[in-house]
């Protein structure tokens, strides 16, 4: 039996590797300092989506919302082996919390269908939170299993998974369909192939192709689009118009959370006692630690 | 009293034993509930909980909502948030707080979402305030306060519009005050109803291993970082440690190269600790490590690096090779004690 799956992927800035300040003079975020990059656990997730296709068969689709320029990560799942991608962008979708994020992601893998499985990584780098895999399962009214570390069986419609929990571990069998959320041990993601990387590198979404036909009077967008679709190179691209969405769901004004303040983390005053790195010093240090009853 | 004053708690028990972050929540949340002059409430879902729910009264809940059933012994996801999500639902409280473990991170946000009420994870802080936004007043919100962008700023997150506001938080990010005397608490149980999807999600089996490192007990902790260099080197952590009857931990950094296990982890994404001393020895000091010391009653650092922000949180600072630094110090202990 062949199981379909679907992956939920989100271009990240790589909180991680961060040089210069965060915050611009006028208390924005300053995106522009933070390099872009897939989020590591939701590559792990496609990992084992592909994985799962590699031993049952299936095919594995993976979704990401986000501006534009996420296309990048979409590439790379197409290098890694990924059958199809779908960007879900729209300026209506722009600001949204984890609320209305997941119900604009429900939609799409209802309009989508046709799946028993869908991964995501546990959380993402920049906010942490862990609420969107478990929100669109909600919202699709199907059951999941949050901080998976390994698939031990699928067996005709249901998935064995161990899954991390507080201070341990559990075995649990679910019923198909079910989100899955991974944790980075779960799998290690194999490398980009090179003929894959050759295939899919100019891979493009339909805001891509517009932006090529703007420049160029010669190319007619829908004409564009034929001859991406024809050569498989089309990345499908969801906005407010391919989805029966109620719009006061989406984007900010469906957002339930508001960011009131944003403040740069701002150091304490340095007020220390400096202490020299000899016996005698040291020594003085452990009497007042013992005068101040720390030590003994 | 109001029912849209209330400050819920989520009592995540397991074994019919409380969490101790759900008592640091409802420490927290006693303090909520009197500035909104509201009731704070304990959720208790399980199988025998009655000494769980008894104990909330010590914390200052005035009641204990209780559900109890078999099937309701472990934590399932289906079965508890579907519990949670009608109780939200049909009462309507202002505010409900979880522990940001993995069981709390797992039902919070399906509870929000069934409930489309506004949910903040890992809060490091909680405040009730009358705030503006957007041109209109707002009385009595709940400032959700939190470290974002891999701890590089703090958001402060507000639900404006929507009657009920959720947050979690992490274990050990508030303190567990219990009351001298308990609240002459009352505990209203509310009858279990099957569905079809109980069983959609099935333990086979459970591994728990009680955590037998407590730092948080701690009076003395010694932690390494990735300055330390290497594993073997991170044996003198442990040698200091020792001798001043202290516990080991370490950094983020340090996890990840394999130093120190995991549980040992000090910080935003580890165990947050207040000991009498803490020692930072080859520890840079990133937000998200400071997050998780920086209450400590003292702190020593040593470091080779004299700009390193460590320093910013210390009350001792050692510039100086930690490799070096700390057989100089176990000596200095050592002749002192005589």
């Amino acid at each position: 039996m062949s199981y379909n799956s679907i992956v939920l992927v989100k271009q990240v800035p790589d909180t991680a590797n961060i040089s210069g300040e965060v915050m611009k003079p006028d208390g924005t975020v300053n995106r522009a300092i933070l390099p872009a990059i897939f989020n590591p656990e939701d590559k792990v997730a496609l990992e084992l989506a592909l994985q799962v296709r590699d031993q049952y068969g299936g095919t594995v689709k993976v979704i990401t919302m986000g501006p534009p320029k996420a296309s990048d990560i979409l590439r790379e799942c197409l290098y890694m082996g990924a059958d199809e991608a779908y960007l879900i962008s729209d300026r209506k979708f722009a600001g949204a919390d984890t609320l209305a994020t997941s119900y604009v992601l429900a939609e799409t893998i209802q309009t989508i269908g046709n799946f028993d499985l869908i991964f995501g990584g546990r959380q993402a780098i920049d906010g942490d939170t862990a609420q969107v895999g478990p929100q669109t399962a909600e919202k699709l009214g199907i059951p999941q299993v949050t901080y998976a570390e390994e698939i031990k069986k699928i067996n005709k419609n249901a998935i064995t998974i161990k899954r991390k929990t507080d201070g341990g571990s559990e075995l649990v069998e679910a019923k198909i369909p079910v989100l899955i959320t991974v944790i980075k041990e779960a799998a290690t993601p194999r490398p980009f192939k090179a003929k894959r990387v050759m295939a899919y590198k100019n891979a493009r979404t339909l805001m891509e192709l517009e932006k090529m036909a703007e420049g160029n009077s010669l190319l007619y967008i829908d004409q564009l689009k034929d001859e991406y679709i024809t050569k498989n190179l089309f990345i499908k691209t969801i906005t407010t118009d391919d989805l029966d969405v109620e719009l006061e769901r989406c984007g900010i004004a469906g957002s339930p959370t508001k960011v009131h303040k944003v403040e740069s983390v701002v150091l304490g005053a340095s007020a220390h006692e400096t202490i020299e790195p000899s016996k005698e010093a040291l020594g003085k240090l452990v009497e007042k630690l013992m005068e101040d009853h720390i030590f003994g | 009293m109001s029912k849209q004053h209330e400050v819920w708690v989520f009592i995540e028990q397991r074994d019919g034993k409380a969490a101790e972050v759900s008592f640091e929540l409802l420490s927290k949340g006693r303090k909520l509930a009197e500035q909104l002059k509201g009731a704070l409430k304990a959720v208790v879902i399980g199988e025998k909980i009655s000494d769980v729910a008894a104990e909330c009264f010590k914390f200052g809940a005035i009641e204990a909502l209780v559900i109890e059933d078999t099937s309701l012994k472990h934590y399932r996801t289906m079965l508890y948030s579907r519990i949670l999500g009608n109780l939200i639902q049909e009462h309507q409280p202002r505010i409900v707080l979880f522990g940001a473990t993995v069981i709390g991170r797992d039902l919070a946000p399906r509870v929000a979402s069934f409930t489309k009420s506004g949910l903040t994870a890992d809060c490091t802080e909680l405040k009730i305030d009358t705030i503006t936004y957007l041109r209109k007043e707002y009385p009595d919100l709940l400032l959700q306060i939190r470290p974002a962008f891999g701890g590089n700023i703090v958001a402060t997150i507000i639900t404006p519009d929507n009657p009920v506001q959720m947050a979690t938080v992490r274990e050990g990010v508030m303190e567990m005050s219990p009351l001298a005397k308990p609240v002459n608490g009352k505990i209203t149980k509310f009858p279990f109803q099957k569905d079809a999807t109980d069983d959609l999600v099935k333990i086979i089996e459970r591994h728990h291993e009680e955590n037998k490192v407590n730092l948080k007990a701690a009076p003395i902790i010694v932690a390494g970082g990735y300055g330390m260099g290497s594993k073997e080197n991170f044996a003198l952590i442990r040698e200091l440690a020792d001798v001043l009857g202290g516990e080991v931990a370490g950094s983020r950094a340090a996890v990840d190269a394999g130093f120190v296990e995991h549980a040992r982890q000090v910080g935003q994404t580890g165990v947050t600790v207040r000991p009498k001393l803490y020692i930072a020895c080859g520890i840079s000091g990133a937000i998200q490590h400071r997050a998780g010391m920086q209450d400590a009653n003292k702190i020593i650092a040593i470091n080779n690096d004299p700009d390193a922000p460590i320093f910013d949180v210390c009350h001792y600072g050692i510039v100086g090779d930690a490799m070096q630094v700390i057989p100089m110090f176990i000596e200095a202990y050592k002749h002192k004690l005589k």
